[in-house]
C-alpha cells in the first residue's frame, strides 16, 4: 500500500488511525493539500471547508487517544455535493439565488457522516439544483474531467465524482434524480450507488424532483460505496417518505460469488446507439458474469423509450413546483421591486440559471389547466407502466445489467441543445421513476482511455445484489490501480 | 403538435413568477417547442385503464404524536432572511401603489 493516503480504500484509512499508524490530522492535511495542487485545473470544489475539516480530523485523534470508540468512517476525508445541507457552510446547489446562504442546520446524512467519524473536506460542484448532466450548468464554474481536462465529468454529481477520481476525497455523497450519481460515476471511472427511494433520508437535501430525489455515494470501489451507504441509510422521521426498513450489512453480501445469480439483460438497453467500445465493454461484462457462475438471462422492458419523455414531464413538474419557494423572501438572494410581484419575477429572473428557467417553464407547462391530463397525468401513466415493466422483469431475474450512458464522456460544450443533453440520460432514468436501486460500476476503457461503466438495476431494497455482482465486475474489469494522468 | 405561441411563452414565464427578457423569450420558445414536439410519442401510448404512479413507492402519510418536538429557535431561523424589522419580514407593497 502506498504511503500517500490518496487513493487508499475507506478500510485502509479507518485501519490505520484505529492502529495509530497515522493520525485523521495527517490525513486531512495530506488531501487539503492535494485540493490546493490540484483542485485549480479540475473546479470539483465550490467550497473547501479547511477548519471544518480540521476540526472533525482532530475529534477522531482526541477519541482515539481517549480510548472511545472510532465510527466506521473515522478520519475518512469525504465531499458533498452542493445540494446538500451543511449547518454554518455555504450551500448554494450551484446557483446565484442560494449564493451565500448558511443554513442553520445539517442534513440528515451530515449528521450521519459526522456520527461515524467522517471528516468533511468541503462543498463540490454540480448544474444548479441538479439539473443537467455534464456540471456545466453550475452558475459558478465548471468541472473538468480528471481522465480527460478537455472533457465533462458528467453531471449533476460530476464535482462529487471528479473529486474521488483525482484524489481529491476519498468518497463522497451525490444526489441522483434521474442518473446524476450513476451517470458521472461512469464518466469519471468510479463507482456510483444511488439507492432505492426511501433508503436514505432527503432531510436538508436541496429539492429538485421528491418522488425521484435519492441521496447516494461515489467511491473508488464497491466495498467503499457499500460502507459509505451503510452510515448513511435508515428510517427518518423527519423525512415522511423514509422507509421503516433497516439496511442489511452490504459488505457481507460482497463475497465474489455470483453462481446461479440470474442477471438479466433487457434487450431495449443494447438496440440503439451505443459507442462500440461501450458495447464491447459490457459484452465483457456479460462474458466475466458468466464465467464466475451467474445465468444470464433475455428480458424485454417495453416501455423502456418512454422513460425520456415521462421523467422529462414528472421531473420538472415537480422542480416548477419545488422551486417556489426562491422567491426573495425568507433566504436567498433578493432583487430590488417596488411590489412583491415584481420582487418575485425579478428576483427569480435575474437569479436562476437558463436550464433551471426551462425545466421550470417546461413543468409549469405540463400543470397547466387544459395540459394537465396530456402531460402529467399521462406521464405518471407511463411511469406506472415502466414500474409494472421492472415488477414483470424480476420475476424472471435477480438483477439488470445495462450500460450506464450510450457514450463515454463528450467534450466540453459538445451538447449544444437542451433536447441533445436530456437524450444522453436515456439508460438512466427508468431507475428513478420506478424507485429501484441503481449502481454504475467501472467496467474497461474506451480506446482513447475513457472509462466506462456497466449500469446495475435491482429490485426494491435489493442494494445487496448490487454490491454483490459489482464486486465481481469490478474484480474482473475494473479500472484496479490505474489513476487518471496528472492525479496520481 | 404545433409550434408553441411567443404569447403562450409570456403567460407561462408570467405563471412561473420568472421575468424573462425578448431574447430569452424567444429561445425558450424554440426550446421548448422542440421538447415538446419530441415528446408528441406519448399522446399515442395507451394508458386506458392505468392508474397514475404518483410516487415511487407507496407510503401511507405518516403521522407523528402530537406533541411539542424541539424546532429551529426564530432567530436561526431568520437569520437568512434577506429584510426584516424585528422577527418581522419586510416586502414591498403588495398592491403597486400601496402602503
Amino acid at each position: 500500500m502506498s504511503a500517500d493516503p490518496a487513493f487508499w480504500p475507506i478500510a485502509e484509512i479507518a485501519g490505520r488511525i484505529l492502529a495509530g499508524e497515522v493520525t485523521a490530522a495527517s490525513v486531512t492535511d495530506r488531501f487539503l493539500a492535494r485540493i490546493g495542487t490540484h483542485d485549480p485545473s479540475l473546479g470539483a470544489y465550490l467550497l473547501v471547508d479547511e477548519a471544518g475539516a480540521r476540526a472533525q480530523a482532530a475529534e477522531v485523534d482526541r477519541r482515539r487517544a481517549a480510548n472511545e470508540a472510532l465510527g466506521p468512517l473515522a478520519g475518512v476525508p469525504i465531499a458533498l455535493k452542493d445540494m446538500i445541507v451543511t449547518k454554518d457552510v455555504v450551500t448554494t446547489a450551484g446557483s446565484k439565488i442560494l449564493e451565500g446562504w448558511v443554513p442553520p442546520y445539517d442534513a440528515t446524512v451530515v449528521e450521519k457522516l459526522r456520527a461515524a467519524g467522517a471528516v468533511i473536506l468541503g462543498k463540490v460542484n454540480c448544474d444548479e439544483f441538479g439539473m443537467g448532466s455534464s456540471t456545466e450548468r453550475s452558475a459558478y464554474q465548471v468541472t473538468k474531467n480528471p481522465w480527460d481536462l478537455t472533457r465533462v465529468p458528467g453531471g449533476s454529481s460530476g464535482g462529487s465524482a471528479a473529486a474521488v477520481a483525482a484524489g481529491l476525497c476519498t468518497a463522497s455523497l451525490g444526489t441522483d434524480t434521474g442518473g446524476s450519481i450513476r451517470q458521472p460515476a461512469a464518466f469519471c471511472g468510479v463507482v456510483g450507488l444511488k439507492p432505492t427511494y426511501g433508503r436514505v433520508s432527503r432531510y436538508g437535501i436541496v429539492a429538485f424532483a421528491s418522488s425521484l430525489d435519492q441521496v447516494g455515494p461515489l467511491a473508488h470501489s464497491v466495498v467503499d460505496a457499500a460502507l459509505v451507504v451503510q452510515a448513511i441509510a435508515g428510517h427518518d422521521p423527519r423525512d415522511a417518505t423514509s422507509l421503516p426498513d433497516a439496511m442489511p450489512p452490504l459488505t457481507g453480501a460482497i463475497t465474489g460469488d455470483v453462481a446461479g445469480l440470474k442477471v438479466g439483460l433487457p434487450k431495449e438497453y443494447f438496440a440503439g446507439e451505443i459507442d462500440a467500445d461501450v458495447r464491447a465493454a459490457l459484452e465483457a461484462t456479460v462474458a466475466a458474469l458468466r464465467e464466475k457462475g451467474a445465468i444470464i438471462v433475455d428480458i424485454s422492458l417495453p416501455h423502456t423509450a418512454l422513460a425520456l419523455p415521462a421523467y422529462y414531464i414528472i421531473a420538472p413538474a415537480e422542480a416548477s413546483s419545488n422551486l417556489a419557494r426562491y422567491d426573495g423572501i425568507r433566504y436567498g438572494k433578493r432583487a430590488e421591486a417596488a411590489d412583491l410581484l415584481a420582487l418575485y419575477m425579478n428576483t427569480r429572473g435575474e437569479r436562476f440559471g437558463p436550464e433551471v428557467k426551462r425545466r421550470i417553464m417546461l413543468g409549469t407547462y405540463a400543470l397547466r389547466s387544459g395540459y394537465y391530463d396530456a402531460y402529467y397525468k399521462k406521464a405518471q401513466q407511463i411511469r406506472a407502466l415502466i414500474k409494472r415493466d421492472f415488477d414483470e422483469a424480476f420475476a424472471q431475474c435477480d438483477v439488470l445489467l445495462t450500460p450506464t450512458t450510450p457514450t463515454a464522456a463528450y467534450a466540453l460544450g459538445a451538447k449544444s441543445t437542451p433536447l441533445e443533453m436530456y437524450l444522453g440520460d436515456i439508460f438512466t432514468l427508468a431507475c428513478n421513476l420506478a424507485g429501484l436501486p441503481g449502481m454504475s460500476v467501472p467496467c474497461g476503457m474506451t480506446s482513447t482511455g475513457l472509462p466506462i461503466g456497466a449500469q446495475l438495476l435491482g429490485k426494491p431494497l435489493g442494494e445487496a445484489t448490487l454490491v454483490r455482482t459489482g464486486f465481481v465486475i469490478e474484480a474482473a474489469l475494473g479500472l484496479g490501480a490505474k489513476r487518471p494522468g496528472g492525479f496520481a | 403538435m404545433p409550434t408553441l405561441p411567443l404569447q403562450e411563452v409570456r403567460d407561462l414565464a408570467f405563471l412561473a413568477r420568472i421575468q424573462l427578457s425578448e431574447p430569452e423569450l424567444a429561445d425558450l420558445q424554440s426550446e421548448l417547442g422542440a421538447i415538446l414536439e419530441h415528446f408528441g410519442s406519448i399522446a399515442a401510448v395507451d394508458t386506458e385503464g392505468v392508474a397514475p404512479m404518483t410516487h415511487a413507492v407507496p407510503i401511507e402519510l405518516p403521522l407523528r404524536k402530537d406533541e411539542v418536538q424541539p424546532s429551529l429557535p426564530t432567530e436561526l431561523a431568520l437569520a437568512a432572511v434577506p429584510k426584516r424589522d424585528g422577527d418581522l419580514i419586510v416586502v414591498p407593497a403588495i398592491i403597486p401603489g400601496g402602503e
